[in-house]
């Protein structure tokens, strides 16, 4: 199949980048997004052009490693898909792509469709745990957790923490992805502990970090790979007001 | 030569016996070591928190941009735990037996018995971590089975399981950066290895944002790297996995054991077509529920619901009745291989067979096959476009995990003194094949449980390191620099992802799932051919000081085309089939794998001399506390 791609090509974090266009006229329809950007690379390599830099890894939807704008789609035109789990199946032969980096102030762009996602992480260390060292844990059938708590607490533990979130959000907001983590861990005996400390320090770092406030869209729900709920939002800021 | 330092004693006492003769160090002093870990899995942020816990200077390392996406994140099914919870005959020794049987009698007795011993532990820190594993309706822990056993010992959260045990390492270590004297340097490779006085004091790397070549010194590395299963090209593993940290630790002297040991996994989903970056797993624990065949008569173009049943053969209840579709990895994918190769393959390239639920679906309901399978028909369908509520999954074997890796002693130490190697990178508990869901808990127990003690016992006897940098050390970065440099200035016509895709090919084919001299010998013609065009033909573009995925591609296809024909020559050498490898010379009357105890009960080790030549090193296995029998699964 034919696709033309209008990729956006910047070379580094202050360089000024812009859109430039390929056209692919030899694609399979079960290629993965990724694997196109592969296809599109060796014969830029071979070109003697500068390939283009994305990022991906496990190629399956669970590292969080890989993502982009597609037609002003975050990660996917499929619902609740990572960009490697979408394949060009999902569109027309002779469909125009717009592939572009996500875009949020936190996020910085590193080249190409790169971008930097180590506020997320700076998030955690300010609390996304529970401070257990080895060797203190006790018996684990010594904590009982319903059937559906534990399931509720995975719901919110399944984040992948690709950003997907903050990039579809109008504010940039990483409320999803900080609530994802403060609600796994309340959820849990275990966890509630720190309960306090752990919310306010974490959400006082996602708004040092530069995200902007939620103004309950629900876009963040609507693309995350992960299918993870705004409930837990609506949990974070229970939990923030109980704390302060 | 090759001393494993098995403590003496019964093998129920062996552990304790060494924790309670290892050397401390005064919790004041510890401050004063340095530890550089390279690698954010399972292995690597488990050590990295435990060490920095303890009190020591940590500093960890990573190519990726976050310690969260290392790969143990993939595991889907579970891990193991002889917690004997289901009351149905667990135990340590069960489960210490079970993998010692699993990987075909090629393991090391007292490593396998403290991975079982460590397993029931590390459950409870898991739990306290708060990773939400499977719970009963009680509020109790579940558990299910897994390929060769015959309890149900394996825990899991949803078919999620790696990713929820390395959020919960992940969690750890990055607590760690806050509260402990820890460093996280993502997005940093490690190249090179530096010695000192023939002991491991650090590490060169290269920052892949800004090229940045740097040496780090340390008292002690440890590597917890992962396997190399995407030598193969197509394989169940992440884009980046490699096998660089440690093959050049293993240029630099570390001996490599049994390279020739990869697993095929036998649920993974078939090659479609020639584009293909990756075979996407799909979880063992679906062997649980699921039934696995082909037709008997191939007939082009028929859906899987109507083949009638008494044309269905499904091949592994047939062949292996008391394990059914829950026979260990090696033999499934074997077999499947066989019906494949018979012509019995199914789907449009006939690469593949069956993995059927109607039956499991009208036994327990939809709802309860969604409930402990969901996610993975969900990511089925987002890859294939298909349903397995309403039509069979297609299946095929493929390359996944490395039983083979460096070789380590009892305390996780190589044959360089002070580097320590953890994980799927080192060779160990697995022998020719690994169980399923032994994988996450051996990373996790070496990383939590073993190497903490063992790291201390030698840092105890080690005077820490001085300086900054050293001559050794500039001269492993020059090395490194001069690397880098050759591979930018060939300017062929090959791309290294080209060479990677030829590589994976010859190892497929020939020394793949099974293996036969003749065409041994061919690939390892093949393979050195391909390296010499590698170093004639490979287009690199761009520089070395920004960011370069090709460059950083290029080297780990070297890496790999090296390592490649090690692998050869290991497969080569061992002349008999046990586990994983199969030699079709080596095989019974019914075409099962035929071990030799007499020339062959040990590991092979091997050195690369400066010259390019392989020195063959052999640990000695001894069966003392199990009696060493056929392997048998009918």
């Amino acid at each position: 199949m034919k696709l033309t791609l209008h990729i956006w090509r910047q070379s580094d974090v202050h360089a000024k980048g812009q859109f430039e266009t390929y056209v692919l006229d030899d694609l399979d329809s079960h290629m993965s997004v990724p694997e196109m950007l592969d296809h599109l690379n060796d014969k830029l390599i071979k070109e003697r052009k500068d390939p283009i830099a994305f990022d991906s890894d496990c190629r399956e939807g669970i590292c969080g490693q890989c993502g982009f704008v597609i037609n002003g789609h975050v990660l996917s035109p499929e619902e609740h898909a990572t960009t490697c789990q979408t394949h060009l199946r999902s569109f027309k032969d002779g469909d125009v792509l717009y592939l572009e980096p996500f875009r949020a102030r936190a996020f910085p762009i590193k080249k190409d469709l790169c971008v930097d996602r180590k506020a997320l992480d700076r998030i955690i260390a300010k609390g996304g745990y529970i401070s257990v060292n080895t060797g203190q844990a006790p018996e684990a059938n010594g904590i009982l957790i319903s059937h559906d708590q534990a399931e509720r607490a995975f719901d919110a533990a399944a984040c992948i923490g690709c950003g997907a979130c903050v990039a579809v959000c109008k504010n940039a907001s990483a409320a999803l992805f900080t609530s994802a983590k403060i609600s796994h861990l309340v959820l849990l005996p275990q966890g509630k502990p720190e309960a306090k400390m752990r919310t306010i320090a974490m959400v006082e770092q996602m708004d040092k970090e530069g995200f902007g406030a939620c103004t309950f869209t629900e876009a963040c729900e609507a693309v995350c790979p992960q299918s993870i709920s705004i409930s837990h939002i609506v949990m974070m800021n229970r939990e923030y007001w109980k704390s302060v | 030569m090759l001393n494993s330092k098995i403590p003496p004693g019964p093998i129920q006492e062996k552990w304790t016996q060494y924790k309670a003769g290892c050397k401390l160090i005064n919790p004041s002093n510890r401050r004063k070591y340095k530890v550089i870990v390279v690698g954010t899995g399972l292995a690597g942020s488990s050590v990295s928190s435990s060490l920095s816990e303890l009190g020591f200077q940590v500093e960890v390392f990573t190519f990726h941009e976050s310690p969260r996406r290392a790969h143990s994140v993939a595991a889907q099914g579970g891990i193991n735990a002889a917690k004997d919870y289901k009351n149905d005959g667990d135990s340590i020794w069960r489960m210490f037996y079970d993998t010692v049987k699993g990987g075909d009698f090629r393991s090391r007795e007292a490593n396998v018995y403290r991975m079982a011993e460590c397993s029931l532990g590390l459950i409870d820190q898991a739990v306290a971590q708060g990773v939400p594993f499977a719970r009963e309706y009680s509020g109790y822990l579940s558990n299910r089975s897994f390929g060769g056993v015959q309890v149900s010992r394996t825990f899991y959260a949803r078919g999620q399981t790696g990713q929820q045990l390395l959020q919960g390492a992940y969690q750890a270590l990055i607590r760690q950066s806050e509260v402990g004297l820890l460093t996280i340097h993502t997005r940093h490779e490690m190249l090179n290895l530096i010695l000192e006085e023939g002991k491991a004091k650090g590490i060169v790397s290269r920052n892949l944002d800004t090229g940045q070549i740097k040496s780090h010194m340390a008292d002690a590395v440890i590597l917890a790297t992962g396997g190399y299963g995407k030598i193969y090209y197509l394989s169940t593993l992440a884009m980046n996995c490699n096998a660089t940290a440690i093959w050049r630790a293993h240029k630099k002297g570390a001996f490599f054991a049994a390279p020739s040991w990869t697993q095929f996994h036998p649920t993974s989903l078939p090659q479609m077509g020639e584009y293909q970056s990756k075979l996407t797993l799909m979880s063992e624990s679906l062997r649980n529920d699921g039934r696995i065949w082909v037709p008997k008569k191939p007939k082009k173009n028929r859906s899987p619901r109507e083949i009638p049943e008494e044309e269905r053969d499904y091949y592994l209840e047939r062949k292996y009745p008391s394990f059914g579709n829950l026979a260990p990895r090696d033999i499934s994918s074997r077999a499947a291989k066989e019906q494949i190769d018979a012509g019995h393959g199914i789907g449009p390239l006939r690469n593949a067979v069956y993995l059927d639920f109607e039956d499991a679906i009208k036994r327990d309901g939809k709802d309860v096959i969604v409930k402990k399978y969901g996610n993975l028909f969900d990511m089925y369908k987002k890859i294939t476009g298909m349903d397995a509520y309403s039509e069979p999954m297609m299946i095929s074997p493929s390359a996944h995990f490395s039983m083979g890796g460096l070789w380590v002693d009892y305390e996780l130490m190589s044959n360089l003194e002070g580097l320590f190697v953890l994980g799927e990178a080192n060779f160990a508990d697995h022998g020719a094949n690994r169980l399923g869901a032994n994988s996450l808990l051996q990373a996790c127990v070496d990383g939590y449980f073993i190497a903490p003690h063992t790291v201390m016992n030698y840092l105890a006897g080690e005077k820490q390191i001085e300086n900054l940098t050293t001559p050794n050390a500039e001269k492993s970065i020059k090395e490194t620099k001069l690397r880098l440099t050759r591979l930018l200035s060939i300017q062929g016509n090959t791309t290294a992802e080209e060479f990677h895709k030829a590589l994976g090919k010859v190892l497929y084919t020939k020394c793949g799932l099974s293996r036969k001299r003749s065409e041994l010998l061919e690939a390892k013609k093949e393979l050195k051919a391909l390296q010499e065009s590698f170093y004639k033909d490979l287009v690199v573009s761009g520089s070395s000081d920004v960011i370069n995925f090709e460059l950083e591609k290029a080297g780990r296809v070297e890496d790999y085309l090296e390592l490649s024909q090690l692998i050869v020559e290991d497969s080569l050498q061992r002349e008999e089939s046990c586990g994983a490898h199969f030699r079709v010379e080596h095989q019974t009357e019914e075409g099962e794998a035929k071990r030799n105890d007499e020339d062959f009960k040990y590991v092979s080790v091997w050195e690369s001399t400066l010259e390019g030549e392989y020195l063959l090193h052999k640990e000695m296995l001894e069966f003392v506390s199990i009696k060493i029998s056929e392997r048998s699964y009918k």
